[in-house]
C-alpha cells in the first residue's frame, strides 16, 4: 500500500439474502462458522442469496474525493458498511488508514427526550469525540447548527432538519483521515446544504472522502474521482467525473415519445438536419457551433384559428437547458392556417455543450386574449447529441466569447 | 503532506477474527478502554431519559421488590405456604432476596435489551460495541443501589444490626451479576436474531424465581433441594444474603466454583458478541 493512499477496496464482494427466515438462519451459521474458524473467502452463493456488491476494487489518496452513485439499491450503502468496519466483507480485503468519520445518519443516537445539549454530548462520545473535544467544541458546534434558542429544549420537540443541523453540526467537528458520507444532504434548508456542502468540501482538502449522493450538481463539484455502481457491480470507476454521471443519468433515460395535448393538432412529420445530414433512429448528430435544422408538418384542426410553436432542449437529468419559440422570434402568432403546415425552423449556431440532450416540442392554440390551449405536446420528439464542443464543459450552454490579453 | 506511515491501519476481510487471537485480545482490550468515556455517557442518558419521563421516578426501581415482599409476607402470615424459619425476621428475609434475585435478572436482560434498543446506532455507527454492555452493567448497579436504600430502611425497621462480613457483600453482588451478565451476553447474538429468545429468557426467569431459594429457605430433601442443589444461583444468592444477614456462609464452596465457571463463561461471551456483531448487523433491517 503505497504512502499516501488511506483507502484501499481489493475485489470486495458482499451477499444478501433475501427472505428473512433463511437471512436469519445463514447469520447463525456465519456466527458458528467464524467461532470455529472456518470463515474466509466465501465464493458461492447459497439458496436466495445474491450479490449486493460484487468484485468492487478502488485506491483513495488524501485530499481525493470518491462520488459514489448508482441507482437504488446499486449497493453504495453496503459498500460504505463494509468500508465503515460495520459488516464484513465476504470477498476480497479493505484496508483503512488512520481516524475514520462516517455521516451517515446524522443524529443516531440522540435521545428524544435529552435536550439538545445533553444529546451533543452523547452524540459526539458515540462518533469518537472525548468529553473535552466536546467542550472545546461546544460553541462551534452550536454556531454552525443555528439552534442556541433550542438548545435546552428535548429533542423531540425540534423538526427534522433541525434535528439534521445538529446531528451534522457534532459530526463535522471529526477531524477525520477518511470521511465516509451517505446523502446527508438531502434534509435541510438550501441554505443548510450549501453551509454543509462548503464544510465537507473543507473536510476533504485534508481526508480522503467518499460521498454518497443522487445530487450529481453536488457530486460533480465535490469529487475528483467517481466510481459509478449498478446491481453490485462496478459500471464505471474514473477520473471522468462527468463520464460517470451521464451514464448514471443512461439509467434512467426516459426515450420514450409522450404525446399529450388536445388533440386538434397532429404531428405528420418531423425531421432534424444539420449540413445535409438527417437524423437517424431519432438521433441527430451535430457538431457545435453548426445549424440546426427543424421541418415539422403538422395538420391542424379547423377550429384553430391562431397557434404558437415552442421547441425545448432537456438535458439527462431531465433539466431544461434551452429553448426556442415562434412567438419570440416572429413576435406574433400563426395565422391564415391551412390544413397541413410545413413549419422550417433554423437554429443558427448550436450553443449546447457536448452531450445528448433530447427535444420536446409544444403546439398552443390561441384563441383571443388568452394563453391558449395545448393542441399538442411531442415530449421526448427527437435526440440531439452535440460533439465537437469544449471538453472541459460544466454548464449546459458555451457562450462564445472574445479574448484579449493585453 | 502529512505523513500516513503513522496512521494506524485497519483490514477488513471475510477471514475469521479468531485466526489472529493476538491482534483480537489487543483489539478487545482497547476497545474496553475505549469504550469507558461513551458507555459512562449512554449510561446517563439511559437513565435520565428514564426517570424525566416518568411521574414516579426512581419509585420504580422499589416497587417490584416491595410488592414481591408484600405477597410472600401475607402468604406466609396465612400460612398458606410453610416456609422453615430463615432465622431473620420474614420481611427482612424475603427482601433480601428479591433484590438479589431482581438484580440477577436485570443482569441477564441488561445485554439483549441494551443491544436491541442501540440497532439503529449499531448499524450506522463504529463504536466500541463493549460501551452498550458497560452501559447496561451500570444500569444493573444504578437500580441494585437504589434497592440498597429499600435494604437500609428495612433494616433499620427491624432493627437488625448488621454483621461483620458486611463488606463482603458488594463483591459478592458483584458475583451474582457476574453470573447473570454470562447468561445474558452468550444468548445475545442469537436473542438480536430471533426474539424467541427475549420471551423465552422472560418466561424462565419467572419459573426460574421459584425454583431458587429466593423467598424461601435452602430445602433440605425432595426434589425441590435437588433443584435448588443444580442451580447455579442457589449458591451465589445464599451466599451473599448469608453475608448480609447471618455473617456466614454455608455454600461458600458452591459460590467459588460459579462464580469462576462465570467468569471464564462471561470472557467468551464477551468474544462471542464481538465477532457476531458484524454478522448481525448485516442482518439487521437498516
Amino acid at each position: 500500500m503505497s504512502n499516501d493512499v488511506l483507502i484501499k477496496v481489493d475485489n470486495v464482494s458482499k451477499k444478501f439474502c433475501r427472505t428473512l427466515k433463511r437471512s436469519l438462519w445463514y447469520g447463525v451459521k456465519d456466527v458458528v462458522g467464524e467461532v470455529f474458524c472456518r470463515a474466509g473467502n466465501q465464493d458461492d452463493l447459497r439458496t436466495g442469496e445474491f450479490w449486493s456488491v460484487k468484485d468492487v476494487s478502488f485506491e483513495l489518496k488524501r485530499g481525493e474525493c470518491l462520488g459514489l452513485i448508482g441507482p437504488n439499491g446499486a449497493g453504495k450503502s453496503t459498500l460504505l458498511k463494509m468500508l465503515n468496519g460495520l459488516i464484513k466483507p465476504d470477498r476480497g480485503e479493505i484496508r483503512m488508514r488512520g481516524r475514520v468519520g462516517a455521516l451517515i445518519e446524522l443524529g443516531a443516537g440522540f435521545n428524544p427526550i435529552l435536550t439538545g445539549r445533553e444529546n451533543i454530548y452523547v452524540n459526539g462520545s458515540v462518533l469518537g469525540l472525548r468529553k473535552k473535544e466536546i467542550d472545546r467544541k461546544l460553541e462551534a458546534i452550536i454556531e454552525f447548527a443555528e439552534i442556541e434558542d433550542a438548545l435546552d429544549t428535548p429533542v423531540q420537540n425540534y423538526s427534522s432538519g433541525m434535528k439534521v443541523r445538529l446531528g451534522f453540526a457534532i459530526a463535522a467537528q471529526m477531524e477525520p483521515d477518511v470521511l465516509l458520507i451517505d446523502e446527508v444532504l438531502a434534509v435541510g434548508d438550501a441554505g443548510f446544504q450549501m453551509k454543509c456542502f462548503n464544510k465537507i468540501n473543507e473536510i476533504s482538502q485534508k481526508a480522503a472522502v467518499i460521498f454518497v449522493s443522487h445530487s450529481m450538481h453536488y457530486v460533480g463539484r465535490i469529487s475528483s474521482d467517481v466510481l459509478l455502481m449498478g446491481g453490485g457491480l462496478t459500471v464505471y470507476s474514473g477520473k471522468s467525473v462527468q463520464e460517470g454521471i451521464s451514464r448514471y443519468f443512461e439509467n434512467f433515460q426516459n426515450k420514450q415519445l409522450l404525446i399529450s395535448g388536445s388533440g386538434k393538432a397532429k404531428l405528420e412529420h418531423l425531421q432534424l438536419s444539420t449540413n445535409g445530414n438527417c437524423d437517424a433512429d431519432d438521433l441527430l448528430e451535430i457538431d457545435y457551433g453548426d445549424d440546426l435544422q427543424v421541418q415539422m408538418q403538422l395538420s391542424i384542426d379547423n377550429s384553430v384559428k391562431q397557434f404558437r410553436v415552442s421547441l425545448a432542449f432537456f438535458d439527462r437529468t431531465m433539466q431544461i437547458v434551452a429553448e426556442c419559440s415562434s412567438l419570440a422570434a416572429t413576435g406574433k402568432h400563426f395565422s391564415d392556417l391551412q390544413d397541413m403546415c410545413l413549419l422550417q425552423i433554423v437554429i443558427p449556431k448550436m450553443l449546447l455543450s457536448n452531450g445528448v440532450y433530447s427535444v420536446t416540442f409544444s403546439v398552443t392554440g390561441v384563441d383571443g386574449n388568452d394563453w391558449g390551449e395545448v393542441l399538442l405536446r411531442c415530449q421526448n420528439a427527437k435526440q440531439i447529441k452535440v460533439m465537437g464542443g469544449f471538453p472541459m464543459a460544466f454548464a449546459p450552454v458555451q457562450l462564445p466569447s472574445n479574448w484579449l490579453l493585453n | 503532506m502529512m505523513s500516513n506511515l503513522a496512521l494506524k491501519e485497519t483490514v477488513y476481510s471475510p477471514d475469521s477474527q479468531l485466526r489472529n487471537p493476538r491482534l483480537l485480545v489487543r483489539e478487545m482490550l482497547a476497545d474496553l478502554m475505549a469504550s469507558r468515556g461513551l458507555a459512562w455517557r449512554l449510561f446517563v442518558r439511559n437513565i435520565s431519559a428514564q426517570y424525566r419521563q416518568s411521574l414516579l421516578g426512581y419509585l420504580w426501581a422499589f416497587l417490584p421488590p416491595l410488592f414481591t415482599m408484600a405477597v410472600w409476607v401475607f402468604l406466609n402470615e396465612q400460612n398458606i405456604i410453610n416456609v422453615e424459619d430463615p432465622g431473620i425476621p420474614d420481611p427482612v428475609f424475603v427482601l433480601t432476596g428479591t433484590v438479589l434475585w431482581q438484580t440477577f435478572v436485570d443482569a441477564i436482560n441488561s445485554p439483549l435489551k441494551v443491544v436491541n434498543e442501540s440497532r439503529g446506532m449499531l448499524a450506522k455507527i463504529n463504536f466500541p460495541r463493549e460501551a452498550l454492555i458497560l452501559a447496561g452493567l451500570g444500569e444493573v448497579l444504578f437500580n441494585f443501589a437504589i434497592r440498597v436504600l429499600l435494604l437500609v430502611a428495612i433494616f433499620t425497621w427491624f432493627q437488625i444490626a448488621v454483621p461483620a462480613t458486611v463488606p463482603l457483600v458488594l463483591p459478592g453482588v458483584l458475583a451474582l451479576i457476574t453470573l447473570g451478565l454470562m447468561f445474558g451476553i452468550l444468548l445475545t447474538p442469537l436473542g438480536v436474531l430471533y426474539s424467541d429468545i427475549g420471551r423465552g429468557i422472560s418466561i424462565i426467569t419467572g419459573f426460574w424465581f421459584f425454583l431458587t431459594p429466593v423467598v424461601y429457605p435452602m430445602p433440605k430433601s425432595g426434589i425441590a433441594a435437588e433443584f435448588a442443589q443444580l442451580n447455579p444461583v442457589t449458591p451465589v444468592l445464599i451466599t451473599v444474603r448469608e453475608w448480609l444477614t447471618l455473617g456466614r456462609a454455608s455454600q461458600l464452596t458452591g459460590f467459588w466454583i460459579v462464580s469462576t465457571v462465570s467468569v471464564v463463561f462471561l470472557l467468551f461471551g464477551w468474544l462471542l458478541y464481538r465477532i457476531a456483531m458484524p454478522h448481525l448487523i448485516a442482518r439487521m433491517s437498516a
